[in-house]
């Protein structure tokens, strides 16, 4: 399967303080990859690295078959519009309604008529849960869920093939929590996005990643499927997976999984 | 662009359309402007085994298109891959007619928005002062647990820091207004009246004024600036909650901060002003230093020192409850931050201004 993004010894480092020491990782077309990790593990850091946010020390990503230690300007502009962020926040522009938010690259890099512009928006806002009417309101009438769900339709503007989401369902309650990764999994079946998601949520882990990384001590301890991750014996991952609620909860997984495959 | 997205072959009992290449968005303008012009006149057959890349907005222009032919005809749809009909299904589960409403209002409506707007950031200004000023009073009950080390931090900011900004203002005013006046005084031959005309406007009007709108753009701005981003981070409330009132921890050693240190500078700005009168006096003029101190302790009568004085806390007190007003006024997102603490400052330029207008009135009604 092809590789969208490939990440080659990178290293990031502030002053004399490193990050990361030779990170690696590959991740597939269509797969939904986590990456995990303490905080403070550079989690954050490596998706800005990808996102043309921060440039690595030292090192390689390619995203989307293009080399961001030196691309040009034009490549860099053609790989934004290929590719959507939703933040941990939302950021949603403040001064402009959700509608708006969405229609923002729609009209600065599309030539389409206002009546099909219209017609998208409101198709994204659905496609996220939402009620036509959410359209007109501004980011600081929506609530915490809603916020999400709005970011998400402005990072499904335009129709990209790689989307990073950085904390998901952090803020949004349990229900909704699991609705948004019912979403995020229909949206990678039905429209063959790539997704890349910063998570903590051990419920997200279990049932929507399909592989993922584990950062910690500068390096990726532990990659591939639960499985593979769970196989690591570094103290972060027993930490973080063979604790007591963790355990109930992959059990629980596991019994259902062999249901399934039976 | 000789990309071709449609051929069209008319058949005996049929009309045949082939889509071709991309039907994405970046291609849908070109399409439709073709698609519009087909009439048809028989059934349709659309066929989409040619389509290397469909996205939303390809996939709404086949709806549309599909639906106006669909009123006259049949449409047999060939030739989609399955992925392509999941998503078509996507899509069209998530078509709406549903309108988002529009937040566009007419001119009545801003009009009325703004008074109502400008009436209650009114009424929140005097419950404002009130609270201030309650503050104040308990200052006197529990002097203990106000918060000296605070204001002393805004005295240096406000004050200290302030020192250099202020003496290259004033001084460069100093300069100015006695360079121009030379000219003009030399004619009559006046020209050592420049020491009254200068002693008297820089310490009893220019210096105050300048002083002002210097702090209000430095500390008044910041005041605004930290209290706003304090709001939003919920620093406030987390204070409320916590039997902290902020307007006795947060604005009063701000206000009470500035009373003090804004005299001082004014006094400051005071020496500096008159220096930058002095040299210009000597360069334009000839009057030496001495002469021009000499002349300075006849005709300079200590009352304009001390009106300019007087002004300060005056002053202080209407920017630094401005801008603390202002900062406080900062709703949840970060826009309003920006919007306050403009509004800050230009209040607070107006209000110095406007005050300074009417000392003058006053005072010399009351012959001062």
């Amino acid at each position: 399967m092809m590789k969208v993004i490939e990440v080659r010894d990178v290293i990031t480092q502030f002053g004399s303080t490193v990050i990361h020491d030779k990170v690696s990782l590959d991740i597939k077309q269509g797969e939904i990859y986590g990456i995990l990790g303490e905080s403070g593990s550079g989690k954050s850091l490596l998706m800005k690295e990808m996102n043309m946010l921060l440039e690595p020390r030292s090192g390689e990503i390619t995203v989307l078959g293009y080399k961001l230690s030196n691309i040009t300007y034009r490549e860099a502009q053609s790989l934004r519009q290929q590719w959507g962020i939703l933040f941990q926040f939302g950021a949603l522009f403040s001064s402009l309604t959700v509608a708006e938010n969405i229609k923002l690259q729609l009209k600065e890099y599309a030539n389409i008529g206002p009546e099909m512009c219209e017609q998208l928006v409101k198709t994204k806002i659905s496609m996220v849960g939402l009620p036509a009417h959410t359209g007109a309101l501004y980011p600081s009438e929506l609530s915490g869920g809603m916020v999400k769900r709005a970011a998400l339709a402005r990072a499904l503007a335009m129709d990209p093939k790689l989307l990073f989401l950085d904390e998901p369902t952090s803020g949004l309650d349990p229900i909704g929590a699991r609705n948004f990764d019912k979403l995020i999994m229909e949206l990678r079946d039905l429209l063959g996005i790539t997704v890349v998601m910063i998570t903590h949520d051990l419920s997200s882990i279990y049932s929507i990643v399909d592989r993922f990384c584990v950062l910690a001590d500068k390096h990726v301890v532990a990659e591939g499927t639960l499985k593979n991750v769970l196989q690591s014996d570094h103290p972060f991952v027993e930490r973080f997976f063979k604790n007591e609620y963790a355990q109930k909860h992959y059990n629980k997984i596991i019994k259902k999984k062999k249901i399934e495959n039976v | 662009m000789n990309v071709t997205y449609l051929k069209i072959e008319q058949h005996q009992d049929f009309l045949k359309i082939n889509s071709i290449g991309d039907w994405t968005l970046y291609t849908e303008p070109t399409i439709e402007k073709i698609i519009r012009e087909i009439k048809p006149q028989t059934n349709i057959v659309w066929d989409f085994s040619k389509v290397t890349s469909f996205d939303s907005a390809g996939v709404l222009l086949f709806i549309k298109y599909l639906k106006k032919f669909q009123q006259n005809f049949e449409v047999k749809v060939t030739g989609y891959t399955e992925d392509q009909e999941r998503f078509y299904k996507l899509i069209k589960a998530h078509i709406t007619d549903e309108e988002i409403p529009s937040r566009d209002k007419n001119i009545l409506h801003r009009i009325g928005e703004e008074v109502t707007v400008k009436y209650q950031e009114f009424t929140a200004y005097l419950n404002f002062s009130g609270h201030v000023t309650l503050s104040f009073l308990r200052y006197f009950i529990n002097p203990r647990n106000f918060r000296y080390k605070e204001m002393m931090y805004h005295i240096h900011k406000s004050g200290l820091n302030a020192l250099l900004i202020v003496a290259l203002t004033s001084f460069l005013v100093g300069l100015v207004i006695s360079y121009q006046s030379a000219v003009q005084l030399a004619k009559f031959g006046a020209e050592i009246f420049i020491v009254d005309m200068a002693g008297i406007s820089i310490t009893r009007e220019l210096a105050p004024m300048i002083t002002a709108i210097v702090v209000a753009g430095r500390s008044g701005s910041a005041f605004t600036a930290q209290i706003g981003a304090m709001k939003i981070t919920e620093e406030i409330s987390a204070m409320r909650t916590m039997g902290f009132d902020p307007y006795y921890f947060l604005v009063l050693p701000r206000v009470l901060a500035l009373m003090i240190v804004l005299p001082l500078l004014i006094f400051f700005a005071d020496i500096i002003g008159i220096m930058g009168s002095m040299f210009a006096a000597k360069m334009e003029l000839n009057i030496s230093y001495t002469q021009f101190v000499t002349r300075l302790h006849e005709v300079l009568n200590a009352k304009h020192f001390w009106i300019g004085i007087i002004k300060g806390p005056i002053f202080a007190m209407l920017i630094a409850l401005i801008g603390c007003f202002r900062g406080l006024q900062v709703s949840d997102d970060t826009e309003s931050i920006g919007a306050q603490t403009t509004a800050s400052v230009v209040n607070s330029i107006f209000v110095v201004i406007a005050f300074d207008a009417l000392f003058s009135v006053l005072l010399t009604q009351w012959g001062i």
